[in-house]
């Protein structure tokens, strides 16, 4: 009797899944970033490249493992774009986050028609794609590891410690011997490689890559983590929450009532609300957005 | 006038370094993909000053960028970042469409200078929210303004699906608006330009966003909090009203935008409506220095490499997203402004 | 041996200032050295060079009879230097237990060692019998509870020479007897500990040698037992040459400012204003002096509108401006001179006109319908800059290349211009050229024959004493003493800047 009832709650769960992986790694990888106290506009774009190579390098090589290899690599290598302007550059972090997430849109389709001979997007063969395990793909169950890996090395491990105290209070890490910019640097890398795996998923899923693919996740995952209170079980909360909110949209399909819209609207308002402070605070760390010099004057 | 120059150049500076280098980047690119930096250079300027047509197109990819360049620039004089532009201009290319279609009987002036009006006020309440949310509980604008953006397109979707805006069929997009809101294509320059009236608009915005920040006290408190909050303070001086005008002014700018590109080029709205002027304009208003005649320069600049990108695109094997990457990287280099600032600083302490 | 530190020679010069002007200083092992001077003096510069936070531009530092690479950069603590600075460096969202393992965090492989750092900690607890909650977050502390935490870092990593910059800035009387307690403990224990302050009573009180610095420079070098407060208040100020305008006697009318039982408690019982009242009467100076962190500057930010105090009022001729913003108090006739020019007074990216222009651009006479008298404000600009003798480094020169001097005068002039009925000047001619400190001086001065209230505030004791018709003292927030000019001299108010009540 319940069964048409359980069906689509089962249905609707694994839809929630399916489109909160992304988000949870994005928002893991900004939770590096960020918890650093380099703030990470450009997720959204190092998503993009990360779906681009992962999705390039699955159907060249034919091999999807070797293509999120790739995915974490070039995560990896815009990431240090971006470490570089804004720590030894000392560029503002929200022009820089700016500028990649421009790099990312005309970067990947140009080199789209580069390698593909012209064409905008490109497919991935069958050959190309990862096995389902069970009803995910390897890489959604991945996420979940990296959420578990980072409060392990955030609350557990000493470079952890160190990670959060550069955020917070980076002239006191610093007396106490603690290489800033290095700490700085590795956040953003790493950053960079769960932004690029969180966006590899979305060719491997749909089959095909395409401009803009993204459209946005990238900053719902910004948006996650703030509303997560910028530690990973939160933000991967969160991305669940705006998963459900998005796999119920598609679900409902305009039944129900309400228009789709609203569904679509939430992680965005929710966001907004969260950072005025309506929900409890949702505190960032303190040195966020601060570039940090020795400059120790009398 | 001998100093003012040398102070210009300080600011000057970097921009042309940025531009230079991403000269080199980007003939760099086109060696590997096997073409000659020299030849595309050629299309490029064929494509965006060759001809009238090419002018006319320059003009108008232009036009957009000059408002939402504008938009961005105000909003930084007074230290505060729009990343909202594009729901801004979404909203009031929305509302310009509405008031287009809808209101009837009036004659051409009155009836475009209310789209403009009304789509620009849309823009500014638009702006003002993140701006209030930063007033009274320092929500910090970057994270806002890309949300409202989101919230601005789903907005504006919902709305075009209302049987009271949609125009039957199958694409969401309302009625073309009434003869009497078009804004004049310049047709005298090149028969099929999408270059308009709006044109004029935008360069009238150039002059009147000059006066008001250096001749206006409402422009002198904007710059003098974009600069120092405290010292502003101290001086009487409100931080807070100084941000929430400049936001309105800014989002009002980006609502222009949007009229412009309803009223001149596509006459009615459509979901999604094109994007990226906002992103762009922040490409623009950077370059500029966050100047009002830079902005201008600038935005002329990008609209040459998305016209003459798209001959490129056209005639060649180098895709027209090239000048996505140009602006990027134009954008970056100028954000890492630091090093040159620095080298210009010392040699000018070292003459006193 | 007997000297655990020597300095020997160190100078540091920044663009405006010399820091550190040949300074020598000897440290014996085992005592609680002071190192003593007001603000400016450069005795954090010289510490900060000592655990290399700073590069000296010559001299050399011995310590144990090694050379410290100073040229190269080195981190203090590798070397068994601790310091506790004067701002603490405590991250305010971890606990105690972090704060202090925090750079030299006991691990297996990459792992965490909570417990093993519990013990570690928890033993230097029970040896020194400081007492902490370790798993408490640091920003629900006291300042007491916080310093000890500091010093529990300087332990945890075995500090032998521990260096701590004014350390009872924040304290209570009781936290302070609390704290000397330890600090004679360590002392006990074979370590070296150097102390700086400007509160006199507590040099007296428990240390066993003191070094002056004035300046940059060192004035002497005692021990403690040979010395007194005032001999010590005597080097700390010194004797200046009176050669600054004499006030003349003036004719005083009714009360302008009036300020009544101001109060400002920051948290936890630390209050840095308490109960403060004055008045400032037409045509007198009433100055305030006082060594800077004590309360002046919550004072200032309270006085023009930029911060609410807890409790308390102040009136303008009469009229209670106290939840007014700083626009109308200013058109109450309120002018002021911030102590930092740089970032509260002059705006740096703007141009002689456009700084000379702020705050006034609002009056009718260079703004009209919203529009800016460029004509007006020109020849304003001209008039202030001969009146005031402004040299600009070029014309159309931005803020930031104009000398302190001048870039003060551009305050001062702005300011006056408004003839305002109260004049609150914070420390006008700190960093300033000599000559242009005179021009600042007759200014003020100008003001108050004119009939106008003028309110003084300011560390530099002959400044006050020439220019005042009052002389009030602050200390640890509250005004300790309020004196007739005539009653009034350097050693009498020096040791009330120090804490020294008779």
């Amino acid at each position: 009797m319940n069964e048409p009832v359980t069906v689509f709650a089962l249905a609707l769960l694994a839809a929630t899944i399916r489109k909160s992986v992304p988000l949870i790694f994005a928002s893991t990888g900004g939770f590096f970033s960020e918890r650093s106290g380099v703030v990470n506009i450009g997720l959204e774009g190092m998503m993009l490249f990360g779906a681009f190579s992962g999705a390039l390098v699955a159907v060249l090589s034919h091999n999807p493992w070797l293509g999120l290899l790739g995915a974490a690599i070039v995560g990896a290598l815009i990431a240090c774009v971006h470490a570089l302007a804004t720590i030894t550059f000392r560029a503002n972090q929200i022009i820089s986050g700016v500028a990649i997430n421009l790099l990312a849109v005309g970067g990947t389709v140009f080199l789209t028609q580069v390698f593909m001979g012209g064409e905008r997007s490109f497919s991935l063969g069958p050959s190309d794609r990862l096995p389902m395990w069970g009803p995910f793909l390897p890489i959604a169950y991945l996420s979940f590891i990296c959420v578990a890996g980072a409060c392990v090395f955030a609350y557990y491990t000493v470079p952890g410690l160190r990670l959060r105290a550069v955020g917070e209070h980076p002239r006191a890490a610093d007396t106490q011997g603690i290489n800033v910019a290095k700490v700085r640097f590795l956040a953003v890398i790493m950053s960079g490689v769960l932004a690029g795996l969180g966006g590899a998923y979305l060719p491997y899923f749909s089959g095909s890559f395409a401009k803009n693919m993204t459209s946005g996740l990238g900053f719902i995952a910004l948006a996650a983590l703030i509303f997560g209170k910028w530690n990973p079980a939160g933000a991967m909360a969160a991305s669940l929450l705006f998963g459900f909110a998005d796999a119920l949209q598609e679900t409902l399909q305009g039944r129900g009532g309400l228009p789709p819209q609203i569904f679509q609207a939430i992680p965005y308002v929710l966001t907004v609300v969260a950072l005025a402070g309506v929900i409890g605070r949702s505190r960032p760390p303190a040195a966020l957005g601060r570039h940090y010099e020795r400059e120790a004057s009398g | 006038m001998n100093t003012g120059l040398k102070k210009n150049s300080a600011n000057l500076l970097p921009s042309l370094a940025a531009l230079i280098l991403a000269g080199i980047v980007s003939s760099i690119v086109i060696l590997i993909l096997g073409e000659s930096p020299i030849y595309i250079a050629r299309v490029m300027l064929s494509g965006s000053a060759g001809s009238l047509s090419s002018i006319a197109n320059t003009l108008e990819e232009a036009t957009p960028l000059i408002f939402t360049g504008l938009c961005v620039a105000i909003a930084m004089r007074c230290g505060l970042f729009n990343i909202g532009g594009e729901g801004q201009l979404v909203i009031g290319a929305f509302v310009a469409a509405w008031v287009g279609y809808r209101v009837g009987g009036l004659p051409p002036v009155v009836h475009i200078t209310l789209c403009i009006a009304l789509a620009g006020l849309a823009g500014a309440l638009w702006a003002l929210i993140p701006g209030l949310l930063k007033a009274r509980f320092g929500a910090h604008e970057v994270i806002n303004t890309i949300m409202l953006n989101y919230v601005a397109f789903i907005f504006a979707n919902y709305l075009v699906g209302l049987p009271y805006f949609k125009k039957p069929g199958q694409i969401p997009q309302t009625e073309d608006v009434l003869q009497s809101a078009l804004l004049p294509r310049m047709t005298f320059l090149y028969e099929y330009t999408r270059l308009n009236l709006g044109f004029v608009l935008a360069i009238a915005a150039v002059l009147l966003i000059y006066i008001l920040l250096e001749k206006t006290e409402l422009g002198f408190e904007i710059r003098s909090v974009g600069h120092n909050p405290l010292a502003s303070r101290a001086s009487g001086i409100s931080v807070a009203r100084n941000m929430l005008l400049a936001m309105a002014i800014s989002g009002f700018l980006a609502g222009m935008a949007g009229s412009e590109r309803v009223l001149g080029v596509h006459r009615h709205f459509i979901s999604p409506f094109p994007f990226g002027y906002g992103f762009a304009g922040i490409a623009v208003a950077l370059l500029g220095r966050n100047r009002p005649l830079g902005v201008l320069v600038s935005a002329i600049f990008f609209g040459a490499l998305a016209s003459g990108g798209a001959q490129v695109d056209i005639e060649t094997n180098v895709p027209r997203e090239l000048v996505t990457v140009i602006q990027a990287i134009v954008v970056l280099f100028v954000a890492c402004e630091y090093p040159i600032r620095k080298f210009v600083f010392i040699r000018r302490r070292t003459a006193l | 041996m007997e000297f655990i530190l020597e300095i020997q020679g160190i100078t540091k010069a920044f663009p405006r200032t010399v820091a550190s002007d040949d300074v020598s200083v000897r440290v014996r092992k085992g005592e609680i050295h002071a190192l003593v001077g007001e603000n400016g003096a450069g005795k954090t510069t010289l510490m900060n060079i000592l655990y290399g936070l700073i590069r000296p531009d010559s001299g050399r530092i011995l310590l144990r009879g090694v050379d410290l690479p100073l040229a190269d950069g080195f981190l203090g603590t590798d070397y068994g230097i601790g310091m506790i600075h004067q701002h603490f460096m405590l991250i305010r969202e971890f606990t105690v237990l972090e704060n202090i393992i925090l750079g030299a965090e006991p691990k297996k492989g990459f792992v965490l060692d909570r417990a093993g750092a519990r013990r570690r900690v928890e033993a230097i607890i029970e040896r020194y019998g400081i007492e902490a909650d370790l798993d408490r977050k640091v920003r629900e502390l006291s300042v007491g509870e916080e310093q000890r935490v500091e010093i529990l870092k300087v332990l945890y990593r075995n500090a032998e020479l521990i260096i701590m910059d004014e350390p009872t800035g924040v304290l209570t009387p009781q936290e302070t007897s609390g704290l000397f307690e330890t600090m004679k403990g360590l002392v006990a224990d074979g370590r070296t500990l150097i102390f700086i302050t400007h509160k006199l009573e507590e040099v007296v009180e428990v240390t066993d040698s003191v070094t002056v610095m004035r300046r940059g420079r060192v004035v002497g070098s005692v021990p403690t037992a040979e010395t007194d407060a005032a001999q010590l208040a005597e080097m700390m100020v010194g004797k200046q040459l009176d050669a600054l305008p004499r006030r003349a006697s003036a004719s005083i009318g009714e009360p302008v400012l009036e300020v009544r039982g101001l109060s400002l408690e920051a948290r936890a019982g630390i209050k840095p204003l308490r109960d403060v009242s004055f008045e400032v009467r037409k045509g007198e100076v009433l100055g305030l002096c006082g060594v800077e962190g004590n309360g002046q500057l919550e004072l200032f930010e309270i006085l023009i509108g930029l911060r609410q105090p807890g409790k308390g009022s102040i009136l303008i001729g009469g009229a209670d401006v106290t939840r007014l913003s700083t626009l109308s108090r200013r058109e109450a006739g309120l002018a002021d001179i911030p102590p930092d020019r740089t970032t509260m007074g002059i705006i740096t990216e703007f141009n002689l006109r456009e700084n000379l222009l702020l705050g006034r651009q609002r009056e009718s006479r260079f703004s009209r319908c919203g529009f800016l008298n460029a004509e007006a404000i020109e020849a304003e600009t001209t008039r202030l800059i001969d009146q005031f003798g402004i040299r600009p480094p070029e014309p159309d020169a931005m803020g930031f290349s104009f000398s302190g001097g001048n870039q003060q005068k551009i305050v001062v002039a702005r300011e006056l211009a408004r003839d305002p009925d109260i004049l609150v000047a914070c420390q006008p001619t700190r960093g300033v050229d000599v000559g242009a400190t005179r021009l600042i001086h007759t200014w003020i001065l100008r003001q108050a024959d004119a009939g106008k209230a003028v309110f003084l505030v300011s560390a530099d004791l002959a400044e006050v004493l020439s220019l005042s018709d009052r002389i009030g003292v602050m200390y640890r927030g509250e005004i300790v003493g309020m004196l007739d000019r005539s009653d009034a001299n350097e050693e009498v108010l020096g040791l009330m800047m120090a804490g020294v009540v008779n």
